[in-house]
């Protein structure tokens, strides 16, 4: 059990790292994408086989249940989104946005954004844990701003002054779970450890439990983007190149909840401290309100797709707020297939603002006419995120409305009525994009679908049938989490 | 036995403080004039300007008031009586238990009242420009100097000078970070309050530059020797509370014998001595600044107040 | 512990809070980074003092690099930034300096409350760094809002930074892996600036970020 899975752990580590720096040097373009598509594959490869070959937990690093899911979920997300940027880059090279340097330094730290993004995800120790998640926000920040124009630079500033206040409250609130726990623990490293700070909880002071919740929650809230704290969200998703935005949407805001869920196993299993349910409650509730009426008179189409994202991670957080089996249950399998299905709706919108030259959804009209492939594309993918049967989120958005209604049945109906309002926000914009007379340049697109059908399959499937085992494991994990 | 020696010694202060006041600012411009490499005046000449002021006629205004009379005696006599309550070179004067710091900074809160309200009185422009800018930096001045004394109260117990004074001397302690930052505090409200430089010029004859002087242009004769006279006996003051709080040796306890008074004094016109090689160092190097800068400056002084008194709760608490 | 070693320590942490309320008076580009200089210096102090009197030798390490990238690389490549950008000039607040003081002194009031009660099982020495780092924090943070230039946000984040140092120190025992990684972040928060401040110039004629601000979150 041991010997072949830190073997594996070690993979998923050390292939992103070190194709980082080859893709730092290497001057041809296509081979650096291939390099880039090939990478992010082998590192898929040896996350799935983490499901079944697994080390023991050591200081720094761990693999548990909690973490398998969302390790393959990433690396599976960094693939196809390799592959879809290989071909969008590929564009964006031949019109002159990007340089053949800037091309470079995309690739290394696409590769450097999927290291600390998996670090994150399999670290053990909370220190490591804001190391690499300080990291995967810097290259991101470098990676919104890499176009360089007035709006990019802004955008770039904006997030990374958000997100570095967003760091230094996190890290702020994980000195005080160390001194919480150092003194029970004693000094060392066993009081940064995971999965000690969850063994002896109960022992901690309930009032720096508290103190420090407060801190993290607001600081690695931040990188997910709950409302009041998202200001950076809509514009980075605009601004960036839109591997990025899928990348952001889909992966890294999974990140940051992941890391907020840490910390709430361990503040829930603490008796005297209170309850973190609330408050995550609000905050989800009022990122969904805000975000759902924010989808009207959007023009920019990225823009508006972030304010989605917004709205999801609010309703995910809202729904680990209010605990309980089967609201985590549905949680869980939220997270999952909303990154599928943003990350699909991210490659389908970056082909359509390449075909069309423009992000302004003034600008962009009759899809289904001049590009059937793309518009069809997108009708299926609004349909999916905004939640409409049989698609998977669909299921989770019921479930966790039914649940709410059973204990509160006031937040439910607020819950309700703001997934309708961002419902009827979609399909009005989804209207205008993909129907009526087509507007502007009616040229092929030159790049592959496969990811984004390979996404949206996944998500009706999800919808229509989940795979027995997939259904036991997620209902383990939410057990777990309480 | 006590209580006549105290007196002697209240008697022996407020004689001391008058007389070295006129000394103690003619050794401040004797200094700044060897620093521009000048010879300057003699020490003595402030006191032959008193004499000279005292002798020659008093010229009124036609639209001053009986306030105007009345104002250079009422200051002179508020800023002596602070004066004398400080214990230069001994504690144990038999007014002591009055030398409460809340009740000196009243007396000279009251000195600058009158001063304000005759700068007013003449109707004349100037004057009214002075006492504008006098209360506009002692409404930040003021708060400035309670804070520094709430600092200094909550370490020794008492606001009562001497008690202070006496607690900071005998008890152990040690680095205080909080009394660095009173002591800045106190000594940037006190070159605000004795209107010297950067707040105010005391040797400028441009009226738009004056704050002190502008008030009291229009005094002559012996009310401008009262006046001048207060004015060095606040000046004295404020580096007699700066001496004797923050640098509280060598003041004779009552009771020591004559030995000891006399070597308190000594020990007393040496601290003069240095504050002013001091404050005239410092005058020469920095410039005036300009008047809507002097909220900022008074305001740096309360923050410091403030953010001592925060300082020591930490501590105090821990 | 030994009264005189808390003193000092008290002494330092306290010298970091009257640092930071220095920063908020600046009104000067130069007079800032060099007043940022003396923040570092200061925190460096006050590592190196924690690394003597918690016997932990490998805190002398961070207190170097506190004291050689902040104190001196990176004040010296701020002035070359503001020489070559041309922007040593008057830093616009969005309020006076006189409120921004007094919500200074707000907040090291709030943190004080806050701290004290909830570390008061930790030492002595532990309860005034958490409060005063906290202040510091605070005052970063405020620094952040209150500037409106983009070199003024990013030394008040630098600041916080400084402050982050002061609370791990504070924090007794804690692991290297901290250490390294406020180390690491130091670093690359240099490139970063380094890389945004010439990108935003050449977009720009300033860093105003008021001139930024058409873009704001909510344009459609």
């Amino acid at each position: 059990m041991s010997g072949g899975g830190s073997f594996f752990v070690g993979a998923v580590l050390i292939i992103p790292a070190v194709s980082a720096g080859l893709l730092a040097v290497l001057p041809d373009n296509r081979a650096t994408a291939r390099l880039n598509a090939l990478a992010a594959f082998l590192t898929f490869v040896a996350a799935t086989v983490l499901f079944w070959e697994r080390p023991a937990a050591g200081h720094f690093l761990i693999v548990d249940d909690l973490n398998v899911v969302f390790i393959v979920l990433s690396t599976f997300v960094g693939f196809t989104t390799s592959v879809f940027s290989g071909s969008y880059i590929a564009h964006e090279l031949e019109t002159g946005r990007l340089t053949p340097i800037y091309l470079r330094f995309y690739h290394a730290m696409y590769q450097t954004l999927m290291f600390a993004m998996n670090l994150a995800l399999l670290s053990n120790n909370v220190g490591l844990m804001w190391v690499a998640i300080e990291l995967a926000t810097l290259t991101t920040v470098l990676m919104v701003g890499i176009y360089r124009t007035p709006a990019a630079l802004e955008a770039a500033w904006k997030y990374f002054l958000l997100g570095s206040v967003g760091i230094a409250f996190a890290l702020f609130g994980t000195i005080l779970v160390y001194l919480a726990a150092h003194a029970v623990v004693g000094e060392g490293l066993d009081a940064m450890t995971w999965s000690v700070l969850v063994k002896r909880s109960p022992e901690f002071d309930p009032a720096l439990l508290n103190l420090a919740f407060l801190f993290l929650l607001l600081g690695y809230g931040t990188k997910v983007g709950l409302v009041p704290l998202h200001a950076w969200l809509p514009d980075a998703h605009a601004e960036g190149p839109t591997p990025i935005s899928a990348v952001l949407s889909g992966l890294l805001l999974n990140v940051a909840l992941f890391a907020v869920l840490r910390f709430k196993s361990v503040m829930s299993a603490n008796p005297g401290a209170f309850a973190p349910g609330p408050l995550m409650v609000s905050l989800g509730l009022l990122s969904v309100v805000f975000a759902s009426f924010m989808l009207y008179r959007r023009h920019d189409i990225k823009r508006m797709f972030g304010y989605s994202s917004i709205e999801h991670m609010g309703i995910i957080t809202f729904a680990f707020g209010m605990g309980g089996p089967l609201a985590n249950f549905a949680a869980l399998l939220h997270m999952t297939l909303h990154s599928l299905t943003k990350s699909g709706i991210f490659f389908c919108v970056g082909n359509i603002a390449q075909v069309k030259g423009t992000q302004n959804m003034r600008d962009i009209r009759g899809l289904t006419v001049s590009h059937p492939v793309l518009g069809w594309g997108l009708v299926l993918g609004v349909a999916a995120i905004a939640g409409l049967p049989p698609m998977g989120i669909f299921m989770t958005e019921f479930l966790i409305v039914s649940t709410t209604f059973a204990r509160s049945p006031l937040l439910a109906v607020t819950l309700g009525l703001s997934l309708l309002v961002a419902f009827g926000a979609l399909l009005l914009r989804l209207n205008g994009l993909a129907f009526g007379d087509p507007h502007g340049s009616r040229e092929p697109v030159r790049a592959s679908f496969v990811p984004m059908f390979a996404h949206f399959a996944l998500v009706i499937a999800a919808g229509i049938w989940l795979p027995p085992a997939l259904v036991a494991w997620f209902q383990h994990v939410a057990g777990l989490l309480r | 036995m006590a209580l006549v020696l105290n007196l002697l010694v209240q008697i022996a202060q407020m004689a001391l403080v008058l007389a070295i006041a006129p000394l103690f600012t003619g050794y401040v411009r004797k200094v700044k004039a060897h620093l521009l490499r000048r010879q300057g005046p003699p020490l003595v000449q402030p006191y032959r300007e008193l004499l000279r002021l005292l002798r020659k006629d008093v010229v009124l205004a036609n639209t001053a008031s009986w306030v105007f009379r009345v104002a250079p005696y009422l200051i002179f006599a508020t800023t002596w009586v602070a004066a004398s309550l400080i214990p230069t070179f001994a504690t144990g004067l038999i007014f002591s238990y009055a030398a409460d710091m809340i009740a000196i900074v009243a007396l000279l809160g009251s000195a600058r009242f009158m001063l304000a309200l005759a700068g007013l009185d003449v109707g004349t422009s100037f004057g009214g420009i002075g006492s504008s800018r006098e209360m506009l930096i002692a409404s930040l001045a003021e708060p400035a100097m309670l804070m520094v004394v709430f600092t200094l109260s909550l370490l020794a117990g008492s606001t009562q000078l001497s008690s202070i004074a006496a607690s900071l001397q005998a008890s152990d302690v040690g680095l205080r970070f909080s009394l660095a930052l009173a002591l800045i505090g106190l000594t940037m409200v006190a070159i605000a309050e004795n209107s010297r430089i950067p707040v105010d010029n005391p040797a400028t004859h441009l009226e738009l530059t004056m704050v002190h002087e502008a008030m009291i242009l229009e005094y002559s004769g012996r009310h401008l020797a009262l006046i001048e006279a207060a004015a060095s006996l606040k000046l004295l003051l404020y580096v007699s509370v700066i001496a004797c709080v923050f640098f509280p040796w060598g003041i004779a306890v009552s009771g020591q014998g004559l030995v000891a008074y006399l070597g308190g004094v000594g020990v007393y016109v040496l601290k003069l001595a240095a504050a002013g090689f001091l404050l005239a160092v410092f005058e020469t190097a920095t410039a005036k600044m300009r008047v809507f800068r002097v909220p900022d400056f008074l305001g740096a002084a309360l923050m410091l107040g403030f953010l001592a008194a925060l300082l020591l709760f930490v501590t105090m608490a821990g | 512990m030994d009264p005189l070693a808390l003193d000092v320590a008290h002494l330092f942490a306290g010298g970091l809070v009257l640092v930071s309320f220095m920063l908020l008076y600046q009104d000067r580009m130069t007079g800032l980074v060099n007043t940022f200089a003396l923040h570092a210096l200061v925190v460096s102090l006050s590592v190196a003092w924690q690394a003597h009197i918690q016997h932990a030798p490998h805190l002398y390490i961070t207190a170097a690099i506190a004291l050689i990238v902040k104190a001196i690389i990176i004040p010296l490549a701020l002035h070359r930034i503001i020489v070559q950008l041309g922007i040593h000039r008057t830093i616009e607040t969005v309020v006076g300096i006189g409120q921004t003081m007094l919500a200074g002194i707000g907040l090291v009031a709030l943190s004080i409350m806050v701290m004290l009660p909830i570390t008061a099982k930790a030492g002595t020495l532990t309860q005034q760094d958490l409060a005063f780092a906290l202040a510091v924090l605070l005052l970063g943070l405020l620094m952040m809002i209150s500037r409106r230039n983009a070199v003024s946000q990013v030394i008040g984040f630098m600041s916080i930074e400084n402050g982050l140092i002061l609370a791990a120190t504070g924090a007794k025992g804690m692991p290297l892996v901290v250490e390294i990684s406020v180390a690491f972040s130091i670093l690359i928060a240099l490139i970063v600036i380094g890389v945004f401040l010439f990108r935003i110039r050449e977009s720009f004629d300033t860093v105003d970020i008021h001139a930024l601000h058409e873009y704001r979150g909510e344009q459609p």
